[in-house]
Formats: C-alpha cells, sequence, structure tokens
C-alpha cells in the first residue's frame, strides 16, 4: 500500500477497498464540484470512489475514451454492485499513474488497448462497488439502530424494509465512518445477474450528449491562457535528420513566433494555428539521406519477406509449440502450402494527432487524447528534461484511437516546441499528411503456412511463419523486449487458434526494414486470420466437406466457439441457396479472447474485379455483455474497419516516401461503401472479454472464402483490391 | 491582416485575419467554437462542416473573406439547447464512438432535413456520402436521421 494510501485509510472519511496491486480508495465527501477538481483530487490523492453527501457518486475512469465506451461501461460494473443511482453517478478521467489505476490484467499498465477495458477492470470494480456498498450498509445499520442483516439497497440508497425506513447515500455521507475492521467481500457477495439493474441493461453512455452539442474536449479543442500553436516540418522519409534550414520566407509569415530546429524536424511556433501551418510550408529544409527507411519499396520488402518465410533455418522467436509440428509435416501423405500477403494500413483517426504542452521551470502539464498516460508522462518529461514526477498529463476525449494514440510522439514533440516557448503552453496541431506520414503502420507482413494432412485429409501437423517488422521492439526499452522473449504479439501474434490441431508450431520472423510500424485495431489477427480462415476453407474442400461442418468438426471440443459458429450460419440461412452471381463465406476468430464469427454474401464485377459485399452476419460471444448495444455497435464499427483493410486500404512506399496524405488517396469506407450488417450478442455468465477489435479479423477471410466459392479463385494478398481480384481471375 | 464582420450563430462578430485563413481555423481558434473538427484540410471528409446562409459547406475550404456579411451557423448554434430533432434523435440512437465527426455528420444532416422532410434510405447515403465516420457509425447515422425525419 502506498503512503497516501496509508494516510487515506486512517482517515475517518476514507478508506481503501480492494486487495493486491489494485487498491481503490473512497471518500466520503462534502457535495461534488467540478470534475476538475474531482480529477485534481485523483491525482493527488488517488480517490477512486467519492460519495458526496449530496448523494452525488463520482467514478473515476481509469481508461481511455476514444469511442468504444468504456467510460460508461468500467465505471457502470463498479457502480453496479455499490447500487449506486446511475442518474446519480459522474464519471471523471483519471490522471496517469499505473500504480493507482493500472489495468489488473495488462500487467498493472494504464494503457487503453488490446480490448483489454472491460475485461480487464471487471472483477476489480465490480468487488470494490460491494465492499463499499457493505461500508454504507455498516453505517446504515448504526444510524437506524437495526442489524446490518434487515437492510438492503435500491438505488442510491439502504433500505429497512421491516420498518419501511429509507436513507439515502448522501445522507450516509455526512456522518459516515470507516468500520474496523472493513467489512470483506468475495466473488460470492457480487450481485447475482438476476438482479442487475445497470449490466446488461444498455445503459446510455456519458459521453454521448456532448458530442452532439460540440461541447466534447478532445486534445485538439484545447485552449489555454497564452497559448501558441506548433507545427513541424518532418523529413519525408522518417527518422532523417535536419541538415540545413533557409526559414527567411517562413519567418515573413504573419504571426510566426520562433522557429526552431528539433530533433525531429524543423518547428514553427505561431500565435495563429494558421500562421504556424503557412510558415511550415515555407521551411526550406535539406534532410540527411542515411535513414534506413531509404531504401523501402514495399515491393521490395515483400519479396524479401518471402524468402525469409520459407526459410524456417532463418532465426525466429517461437509463439506457438505444440507437439511436433516439424516431424508431422515430414511424416504427412500431402503437405498443402500456402502464402499470404498484407500490405500497409494507416490509422487514419478523424482527429489529427495533436498535443498541448506547457512547461514551466520544470514542471510539465500536458493536454492529449492518448491510450496510455504514463506512457506520455515519461515521453514528456524526457522531452523537458525533467523527472516524470513533474509532468500533469490531462487525458481528453480521443477522435479515434485505433492503437495509435499509444505512442505519444505528439505529445514529445509538443513538448520539445514548449521546451522553446518561454513559459507559454504550444498545441501542436499535424495536418492530414504529416499524421499519414508520420503513421505506424500495420506491418507489411508475409505468413507463410504449411500444413501436413494424413490420407484421409486429416491435419496431423500445422506450420506457420510470420515475417514482419516488430511493434514492441519498437516501443519497449530494449531490456524490457528481451524480458518477454521478444514474444511480440501485435505484429506476430495471432498464431493462436481454439481448432483441435496436436502438433502446431508458429514462429515469428522479424525483419527491420527502417519503417516504424504499431498496433492497428485487431494486430497480428487482422492478417493471420485472413491466412488461417481462407486456408481452413482449402483444407475443407480437400476434404470435400463444407467449411461450416469441417469448422464445427474441429471444434467439437470448444462448445462456445462452435455455438458462435453455429449461430452465425443460422442468421445467414447457410445451406439456403443464393441469388445467381452470389456467395457466401464464413470465417471464425479467437482473438482478443472473445468468440466472434461472420458470414458474407459476395458478388465481383468480372470486368472490374470489384467485390461489393452486400450483407455481413455476426455472431459474438463476448462473456457477460456490459453494454449489449454497444457492443453491437462496436462490432459493426469493427467489421467496417475490417472491411477496409480487406478491399482498399493500402499504404504506398516508394523509396522511403509515404505515397498516400489524405483521404482522395487513402480511401476508408463511406456510408454507401457499407452493406447491410446483422449483429447478435450472445450473453452469457462468463467474465467478459475483449469487444473493441473482435470484429475486425473475420471480415477479409470471411470475404476470400466467398469469392473462391464464387470464382474458385483463391486470393491471398492484403487489400483485395479490383486489380489483384482481376488477377487472381486470369 | 484584415477585419471581416459577420454573423455567427446569430450574433455579429468581427475577427481580424489574413483574408485566405480557413474559416475552419478562424470559428475553431479564433472565436473558440471548437465544436468544428478539423479532419482533413481539404475537403475530403466532412469533419468542418458548418451553415453558411443556411448551406452546408467545409469551413476548411472556405476563406474568411468570403463570409463577410454572411451568417455562419456551427454545431453549437444549431439549436438553443441541443434540442434539434437530430441531435435528439443521435443521443436515442448512441450514434457518436468517437464522436469526432459527428458535429459535421449532423450539420451536413440538418442541411438534407430542411430541404427533405422525408429522405428516402438512398437520398440520405447520397447526401452523407462525403463525410466520413473512420469509427464506422454510418448505419446509426442512418437510423438517426429517419428518426429525426419522423418527427
Amino acid at each position: 500500500m502506498t503512503k497516501h494510501f496509508e494516510k487515506l485509510a486512517l482517515t475517518r472519511r476514507g478508506f481503501v477497498v480492494g486487495t493486491g496491486a489494485t487498491a481503490i480508495a473512497v471518500m466520503f465527501g462534502t457535495a461534488s464540484g467540478t470534475g476538475e477538481a474531482e480529477a485534481a483530487a485523483s491525482q493527488t490523492i488517488g480517490t477512486w470512489i467519492k460519495i458526496g453527501d449530496d448523494g452525488i457518486v463520482t467514478l473515476i475512469s481509469p481508461v481511455s475514451e476514444m469511442g468504444q465506451g468504456t467510460k460508461t461501461a468500467v465505471p457502470l460494473m463498479l457502480a453496479e454492485d455499490l447500487d449506486a443511482d446511475w442518474s446519480k453517478v459522474r464519471v471523471v478521467q483519471a490522471g496517469a499513474s499505473n500504480k493507482l489505476y493500472g489495468n489488473p490484467k495488462f500487467n498493472h499498465q494504464q494503457q487503453t488497448v488490446g480490448s483489454y477495458s472491460v475485461t480487464g477492470y471487471y472483477l476489480t470494480m465490480r468487488l470494490a462497488g460491494a465492499q463499499a456498498r457493505q461500508v454504507l450498509l455498516a453505517n446504515a445499520a448504526e444510524t437506524l439502530k437495526v442489524p446490518v442483516a434487515e437492510l438492503t439497497t435500491e438505488p442510491g440508497m439502504v433500505v429497512h424494509a421491516k420498518s419501511k425506513r429509507k436513507i439515502g447515500y448522501g445522507e450516509i455521507a455526512k456522518t459516515a465512518k470507516v468500520p474496523d475492521p472493513l467489512p470483506q467481500v468475495t466473488k460470492a457477495d457480487l450481485k447475482p445477474a438476476s438482479q442487475f439493474r445497470l449490466i446488461g441493461k444498455d445503459t446510455p453512455r456519458v459521453d454521448v450528449p456532448s458530442k452532439v452539442n460540440g461541447t466534447a474536449e478532445y486534445g485538439m479543442d484545447v485552449q489555454l491562457p497564452g497559448m501558441l500553436y506548433g507545427s513541424i516540418r518532418y523529413p519525408e522519409v522518417q527518422h532523417e535528420k535536419v541538415l540545413t534550414v533557409d526559414d527567411s520566407e517562413a519567418k515573413k509569415v504573419p504571426g510566426v513566433v520562433k522557429i526552431v530546429t528539433l530533433p525531429v524536424g524543423v518547428g514553427v511556433i505561431a500565435n495563429t494555428v494558421e500562421g504556424a501551418m503557412r510558415a511550415k510550408e515555407a521551411l526550406k529544409v535539406t534532410w540527411s539521406k542515411t535513414a534506413p527507411g531509404q531504401t523501402y519499396t514495399q515491393d521490395r520488402v515483400l519479396a524479401d519477406y518471402r524468402t525469409i518465410a520459407a526459410d524456417w533455418s532463418k532465426p525466429g522467436i517461437t509463439m506457438v509449440k505444440k507437439g511436433d509440428a516439424d516431424a508431422a509435416l515430414k511424416g504427412a501423405a500431402k503437405v498443402l502450402t500456402a502464402e499470404y500477403y498484407s500490405e500497409h494500413v494507416s490509422h487514419v483517426c478523424m482527429e489529427p494527432l495533436n498535443a498541448t504542452a506547457w512547461v514551466q521551470g520544470d514542471k510539465v502539464q500536458v493536454w492529449s487524447g492518448n491510450q496510455a498516460p504514463a506512457v506520455m508522462q515519461i515521453l514528456a518529461s524526457i522531452a523537458a528534461g525533467t523527472k516524470p514526477d513533474n509532468v500533469t498529463v490531462n487525458t481528453m476525449l480521443l477522435g479515434g484511437g485505433f492503437g495509435r494514440r499509444s505512442d505519444g510522439d505528439d505529445v514529445m514533440h509538443a513538448t520539445m516546441l514548449a521546451k522553446a516557448a518561454d513559459g507559454h503552453p504550444v498545441k501542436l496541431i499535424w495536418n492530414r499528411s504529416d499524421d499519414m506520414m508520420n503513421d505506424k503502420f500495420r506491418p507489411l507482413t508475409v505468413q507463410r503456412l504449411e500444413i501436413g494432412l494424413d490420407a484421409k485429409g486429416d491435419i496431423v501437423g500445422w506450420r506457420h511463419r510470420i515475417v514482419n517488422e516488430t511493434y514492441l521492439g519498437r516501443v519497449l526499452p530494449p531490456p524490457v523486449f528481451k524480458a518477454i522473449g521478444m514474444h511480440d504479439v501485435v505484429s506476430g501474434g495471432g498464431g493462436e487458434m481454439n481448432y483441435a490441431v496436436g502438433n502446431h508450431r508458429v514462429e515469428w520472423a522479424r525483419a527491420a526494414r527502417g519503417v516504424d510500424v504499431g498496433a492497428w485495431r485487431g494486430i497480428a489477427a487482422g492478417y493471420t486470420k485472413f491466412a488461417i480462415e481462407t486456408l481452413i476453407d482449402e483444407l475443407a474442400a480437400n476434404k470435400k466437406m463444407d467449411p461450416l461442418q469441417y469448422r464445427l468438426s474441429l471444434l467439437k471440443d470448444d462448445p462456445r466457439s462452435a455455438a458462435v459458429v453455429q449461430a452465425v450460419a443460422d442468421m445467414a440461412k447457410w445451406t439456403e441457396k443464393r441469388p445467381d452471381g452470389r456467395a457466401l463465406g464464413l470465417a471464425y476468430s479467437d482473438a482478443l479472447n472473445s468468440h466472434t464469427a461472420a458470414v458474407v454474401e459476395v458478388s465481383v464485377d468480372d470486368k472490374t474485379g470489384a467485390i461489393k459485399v452486400h450483407h455481413v452476419w455476426a455472431a459474438v460471444d463476448a462473456g457477460m455483455a456490459v453494454q449489449p448495444k454497444n457492443i453491437e455497435a462496436q462490432m459493426r464499427g469493427a467489421m467496417t474497419f475490417g472491411l477496409g483493410a480487406a478491399l482498399r486500404e493500402q499504404i504506398h512506399i516508394e523509396n522511403g516516401v509515404v505515397q498516400e496524405r489524405n483521404f482522395d488517396t487513402y480511401q476508408v469506407m463511406r456510408m454507401s461503401d457499407v452493406p447491410e450488417m446483422t449483429v447478435k450478442v450472445i450473453s452469457n455468465a462468463n467474465e467478459p472479454t475483449g469487444i473493441g477489435e473482435a470484429g475486425v479479423p473475420v471480415v477479409a477471410p470471411a470475404i476470400a472464402n466467398a469469392v473462391a466459392k464464387l470464382t474458385g479463385k483463391r486470393l491471398r494478398h492484403l487489400p483485395m483490391t479490383p486489380d489483384r481480384v482481376k488477377q487472381a481471375l486470369g | 491582416m484584415s477585419s471581416f464582420t459577420f454573423t455567427i450563430n446569430g450574433k455579429s462578430t468581427t475577427v481580424t485575419a489574413e483574408a485566405d485563413t480557413p474559416l475552419l481555423w478562424v470559428v475553431r481558434e479564433h472565436l473558440k467554437l471548437t465544436g468544428t473538427k478539423f479532419g482533413c484540410g481539404a475537403g475530403l471528409c466532412g469533419a468542418c462542416t458548418v451553415h453558411l446562409d443556411g448551406k452546408a459547406v467545409r469551413s476548411c475550404q472556405t476563406q474568411v473573406s468570403e463570409v463577410k456579411g454572411r451568417k455562419v451557423t456551427t454545431i453549437e448554434g444549431l439549436s438553443a439547447n441541443a434540442d434539434h430533432p437530430l441531435q435528439k434523435a443521435w443521443v436515442a440512437e448512441q450514434v457518436p464512438q468517437c464522436g469526432y465527426c459527428q458535429s459535421g455528420q449532423i450539420m451536413q444532416a440538418a442541411e438534407l432535413l430542411a430541404k427533405n422532410k422525408n429522405p428516402s434510405r438512398e437520398e440520405i447515403v447520397t447526401h452523407m456520402d462525403g463525410n466520413i465516420c473512420r469509427c464506422g457509425t454510418y448505419p446509426q447515422i442512418i437510423a438517426a436521421i429517419q428518426t429525426a425525419a419522423k418527427g
């Protein structure tokens, strides 16, 4: 327990619930103040729950809200077992602290990544709520002079049915004392599902009203007294350095305050945003030509990766090892081999990256929409040359994250500018071109799968080799990366599968070629499931089995997976004949610990090669559905993301220069592109699992499988653009 | 630098800026009406959509000199209490995810409903296709426009 927790635990008005590494501080307080005051209190004393004497319950959201709905879902789980009156709950964004707010299932890091929020905080929130409720009950028992066993709760109040007396949480808070010893709770004390008032009831999201009237505050919206604007001219090829700067024209732009050479480019500080952006364009800069990315052209890299993929003697990291796949393949009657390619794709969050920093002496404040506040704290401290404890992070709403807003390059660069801004806060805004050329793309990936079959066509061994650049190797300190065995689940993961395969070997080979890559919604499963699920269809064809029946046979020992696959087949009426020129394709994914299956109905334009998706059906089992309609919305959104990556989105890099710089050349899904989507959420008593990304991986393989059924041609290169389809059709 | 006077959300205002400054930056950073969003700076995404004399325009492609003496409406001025039928429908249908594009979506949709009280699905899609939502809330946007049209 940390020092301030000890102090808090000793006061009569505050106590700490939860056990182990996650301690939840609770305070009884006076009337609730503004959100800012609550946030400040949370940062200084770590208060997670505040029960005000006005009955307002203020809860911390430890996670970042980027549209996935966790600013509602995570506090809601606590409110359920506290039996709080949701109409009196206020949610406040947490400050930066792994210690106070770290995700119990994500190594206690305060990161909103990997679809870990609801699943990671689930038990902690519910137990904390239950324990805090016990404290309220104990106090009410004393006030009402009745045994605690006779008391129950209604939302926001304790009820003594026998005497028909009620006492509100606010009333209790006025005089509440912390009982000694503190009541303890276990899982058995959690509210049974039959009594849920919030979980599973589709509570409206707390952030939605502000998002329809212009008051929602994203990083981009920060306004501070004396604030200046920043813009940075970046090299065309990542990681090149500034050699010479001619700023004579840039200095003439009205509003320019200062031009400063930074380690990452040339910074402009101006008193208007338009001045900063114009001056940036007017700079004449020469750059070094030594970065490894100079030779990066993706066709060349892809050819190179293919060689590495085929050669198992080349070094790699073991990601999955079950049985002896190598021996099984040697003894196989037949080996089916296939290679899969996936191009770089870009995050293109609607809100281009930006951050505001204010350096005052050795103190730094930053404002940013980010997925990892404690990482921002460290990066800003490095940029400002101060200690992380001197940095305050204000996490704003994120205008899209999708994995891009964990890196913190925006925060670091804004802090570099602010350090040169003589005590003024600086808001750094990237334009769309900055955002795309400096993106941390989903890695360009080559995969090779070799499946050993016996005489009956049954799988005896499965080898899967994934070749790409590392994400974790770039963002983790080298000793930390080494300590996890260089097991990069973001770039090289996703090879695991629930199918019954005895001899299974997955290896990831890192092949650095000078372009930064990142975590992109769905991470590795976004391409590994494309390979696995289309190959499963080929194996079914080889065995002359229906792809649905084949999957069910491989999932016979995994009832939850099988149920999801069967459910989506039923939804889509899998066995019913389709109109001429259309076919169905199926795919299943166990990524993010959730069970997801999709069926798509497609047609192909023979002349143009364009694939049209007419309908998508999806079923998902992510355990207990905390916010079922939000899960549906996440599925639709993630599948739309998946459609883009399946059909259209790709970044071209020529000699290190990113070619796509805006939505004209980098085309994402628009309203007219989106097919009808039918989603079924299967809820059960299992602990909730990841949902923000679960819809991505199934889309591309389902489409490829449908195209194969329709045309007999297997597509193995993402995205499946009209050109590639035409080429495949011959 | 020159001065430009125009009406924004019913109030007259005067700003000093270069004549070719995008209205987007004038609205967001000079006037601090940050509900209007910067997305692409090239008229490709619709996040910056405002009304100019009642017509939906991309504020990143509109220069401040063009709005002199005219009426600009942003999301903050669409209704008195966030009670435009579209805003109510957006909440009822829980449309926004990240929400960043939604001011632009609502302003674009408001133009449609102002001239077509009962748009078909196809008319909605045609009118809204220039507004990107990276979170993929399109089905909910369509539902909300239909809800608002029903009144």
